[in-house]
């Protein structure tokens, strides 16, 4: 039977990546001298685990790199080696050699083995200091028994004694003489003087022994020894060839059974040993090495493999089921309804299209949720970060890992992790203090990061904080009038103030840090955060630390939406970014000059916007009369959208509007409605930002005039 | 046919060995450790043949050996260690808590079979 190896390729890759992730995360757990087995024992199964099935599936490349390391992983878990800071180097560096190679291979692309034969020297080196170090005695492997000269035809006279617990270790002499069988003719005598009286015997033991005479061609020793292998250690075995001398006799002589002894040329007439199919495993993975070479020079640029497959727990998977079977039975039940219909039975049509939609919401809840995974897939890579740049900086941090638990949607997951990289290198980089400044200000020498992830009305929310400098708002607002952003005589909040270092070209103007020690590229941070419908701030103080806070809608596909009415259109805000909705007072709304108004709210005045003005509706009254208004916030900036009407919230999913149309301001995407209506989703950070800009032109000559008199 | 349960850690090795067997008629009953491989097999009277990785979290395969050989059920069942140990120490380890043989990975589908029919008979 041929079975294709291909199709248990990408769980093999997938299972490997996070085999890699394991080992990674428990060697940087892992300190110089340390003995806990435990996590070396983790190390080692994931490292075996990707052997063998590399083995298996025919990466030879890939199991024979991860040889070695399995070795020294081996060595440390037996005490044999001692856990240094060397060897946990070696073992991180061929982690990433390792997924360097299986990524090529999920990428069909050539491997690159210059790397991997590097890492395989300094093991060899590390490897046969240590054993000199031990001092201990070559593994002792039996010496290989070489067969006599295959005669054509011979015959081997087997006593074959099993100890009485053999029935007990699932081996039974019977099929060990069927086995034999196989090889040849076969004499078989059982000597039963060992059986005794049926009431004294114990059923579970073996009492009997045989005198086995074989005769075949090409019989050799090996090939008997191999029927042996399993109960060569229960059995008194003795097997001679009848012409041979009684000195090669060896009686119960320990047997190797070495590979190399498997490799033997074959012999047609054996085809159906199980050593015959030794010749066929060589082969497989022979010609897929060479498929991947034929394949290769196309895809000399790869791209980085984007996983296509989630891993999905069984439980949710049941429950999807369980609900899909309700919907199944709702629905027959609405068939049949309706075949025979009268208004009598208007009540259970209502109450059934109730349960069908109560399951079709559940159901899609529940289908989302597949999408969902824990955000330690993403945190995972932080503590080796860390790791390598404290040695690099010369810094004391420690990572400290909160909420790994909280579950993203995994687009998002993937997206986050460049933005998240560069924050902790931000706080590591700038916002860290050296241990000799820490202790010189009275702070512990060890800096702490700390990541954190948890839920928060609808939204995921991911925390890095430190405890370093912290951002000095004199420097930032110093730096900000000098730039041109701000005059001299603007009041902002501390708040306000810090979250300038998002700005583009905030901190490339000049030498970061003389302003507050932050901020390479956190715009482009910003605009990625933005770009998955959230929200980047930080909060910090000066000589205490910082937090950043990015805010995410749990998952892009699907979003819980308040439906406005706007001239004669219906449209789609995110509950998430609404504050609140009031009915307009208009004695609250103050025009000021240029055509702008703001509304006071309380005690805030904001900028309100209308949006059927900014959508282009042509007949859109100036009277605010009767309308609505929701307040919304971006970027820590509120403003109030005018609207027509509130109608209804619901879930909608969202639609690209890029693929099906085209890309318009101010538009997020589309939905259908329940009644087959498309709604456009409205772009709140954009909707927002306009609303701003529409403001600041209005009040164009009061900011023409701050720029002259700083010029 | 057999009923035969295949414990490994690694989600690849498992699919490929229920695959190949359940392909040859047999039923596969499946656990990713020792643990689950237990349970199970306390759960299910029927089964004809084990197949154990070694090393596995939770309850690596000499432990579920020795637990599954102190059942009635499962004294005289088959159980053969699937092993990436080449070394004759390392192999009697499972054979001396109860084992009745081994595979040495890697393996293909055709020595996976050959194997086993030669256990089932």
């Amino acid at each position: 039977m041929a079975v294709d190896l291909t199709q248990f390729h990408e769980v093999f890759f997938e299972e490997s990546f996070e085999g890699l992730e394991i080992m990674e995360s428990g060697l940087l757990n892992l300190s110089a001298g340390s003995d806990d087995i435990e996590s070396i024992n983790d190390i080692f199964r994931a490292a075996h685990s990707i052997k063998g099935g590399a083995g298996t599936f025919g990466f030879n490349q890939v199991s024979e790199f991860t040889h070695d390391l399995e070795t020294l992983l081996d060595q440390m878990r037996d005490g044999r080696s001692p856990v240094t800071d060397e060897s946990v180097e070696l073992l991180l560096l061929s982690v990433d050699c390792l997924k360097d190679m299986l990524k090529s291979l999920v990428d069909k692309s050539e491997i690159d083995c210059s790397a991997a034969l590097e890492l395989t020297e300094k093991f060899k080196s590390l490897l046969e200091r240590n054993s000199q170090l031990s001092a201990a005695p070559a593994v002792n492997d039996t010496p290989k028994i070489t067969s006599p000269n295959p005669s054509l035809s011979s015959k081997w006279i087997i006593e074959f004694k099993p100890h009485g617990h053999v029935l007990q270790t699932g081996n039974e002499p019977y099929r060990i003489i069927r086995e034999l069988s196989a090889l040849g003719e076969i004499d078989v005598e059982v000597d039963i003087s060992d059986l005794q009286p049926y009431a004294e015997m114990e059923p579970t033991d073996c009492h009997l022994s045989w005198m086995l005479k074989l005769s075949g061609l090409d019989l050799n020793r090996e090939k008997i020894d191999e029927v042996f292998e399993w109960v060569a250690d229960e059995s008194d075995i003795n097997i001679c060839e009848e012409t041979s001398a009684p000195a090669e006799q060896a009686k119960n002589a320990p047997v190797a059974f070495e590979n190399g002894s498997y490799k033997q040329a074959l012999e047609p007439e054996n085809e159906s040993l199980p050593t015959s199919t030794n010749s066929q495993v060589k082969v497989a993975p022979e010609s897929k090495v060479a498929e991947l070479k034929k394949e290769s020079p196309k895809k000399s640029v790869s791209q980085p493999a984007e996983s296509k497959s989630i891993r999905v727990n069984i439980d949710k998977v049941d429950s999807l089921i369980n609900m899909v079977g309700e919907m199944v039975i709702t629905q027959s039940m609405l068939c049949a309804l309706s075949k025979d219909f009268s208004t009598d039975k208007l009540d259970t049509l209502v109450s059934g299209l109730a349960e069908l939609e109560a399951s079709t919401r559940e159901l899609q809840e529940n289908v989302m949720s597949l999408r969902m995974i824990p955000i330690s897939f993403a945190f995972n890579r932080f503590p080796r970060l860390v790791r390598d740049l404290n040695s690099q900086l010369g810094k004391k941090v420690v990572l400290e890992l909160k909420g790994t638990q909280t579950e993203l949607d995994k687009t998002v997951m993937e997206k986050l992790s460049d933005p998240l990289t560069h924050l902790v290198r931000n706080s590591m980089d700038h916002g860290m203090e050296t241990p000799e400044q820490r202790v010189a200000l009275g702070k512990p020498e060890q800096g702490n990061v700390e990541l954190n992830a948890y839920y928060e009305s609808g939204s995921v929310v991911i925390q890095v904080r430190d405890d370093g400098a912290g951002l000095d708002v004199e420097k930032i607002r110093a730096k900000a009038i000098k730039s041109n952003l701000i005059d001299e005589n603007d009041v902002y909040s501390d708040d306000e103030m810090q979250n300038f270092i998002f700005r583009a070209g905030f901190s490339t103007a000049e030498k970061l840090s003389d302003v507050s020690g932050r901020g390479v590229g956190l715009d482009v941070v910003t605009q990625n955060i933005k770009s998955l419908k959230g929200t980047l701030d930080v909060k910090s103080v000066a000589g205490e630390g910082s937090v950043f806070t990015i805010r995410l809608p749990l998952t892009l596909a699907i979003l819980d939406g308040q439906l406005l009415q706007i001239g004669n259109g219906v449209y789609i805000v995110p509950l998430v970014s609404i504050i609140e909705s009031l009915q307009i007072d208009e004695n609250n709304i103050n025009r000021v000059a240029g055509g702008g108004s703001v509304y006071r709210l309380r005690d805030e005045n904001i900028i309100v916007a209308q949006l059927d003005g900014l959508f282009g509706y042509k007949d859109c009254s100036v009277s605010l009369h009767n309308k609505m208004m929701i307040v919304v916030e971006s970027s820590g900036k509120k403003v109030g959208l005018v609207v027509d009407a509130l109608l209804n919230q619901q879930q909608v999913v969202i639609k690209s509007l890029e693929t099906n149309y085209g890309h318009v301001e101010g538009i997020s995407g589309a939905t259908i409605l329940g009644d087959g209506m498309v709604a456009l989703i409205c772009d709140i950070h954009v909707l927002v930002d306009l609303a701003l800009t529409n403001c600041q032109q209005n009040q164009g000559g009061v900011y023409e005039c701050n720029n002259e008199r700083v010029a | 046919m057999a009923t035969i349960l295949a414990v490994d850690d690694s989600a690849s090795m498992r699919q490929m060995v229920s695959f190949t067997l359940q392909g040859a008629g047999h039923t596969v009953l499946e656990a990713e450790d020792g643990k689950m491989a237990l349970t199970l097999a306390e759960e299910s009277k029927g089964v004809d043949l084990v197949l154990s990785d070694v090393n596995m979290p939770n309850m690596n395969g000499i432990d579920l050996v020795k637990s599954l050989r102190v059942l009635d059920a499962y004294k005289f069942t088959p159980i053969l260690m699937l092993t990436t140990e080449t070394t004759k120490d390392k192999k009697m380890e499972g054979k001396s808590a109860g084992a009745t043989g081994w595979i040495v990975k890697p393996f293909n589908p055709e020595q996976l079979l050959s194997t086993i029919n030669k256990v089932l008979g």
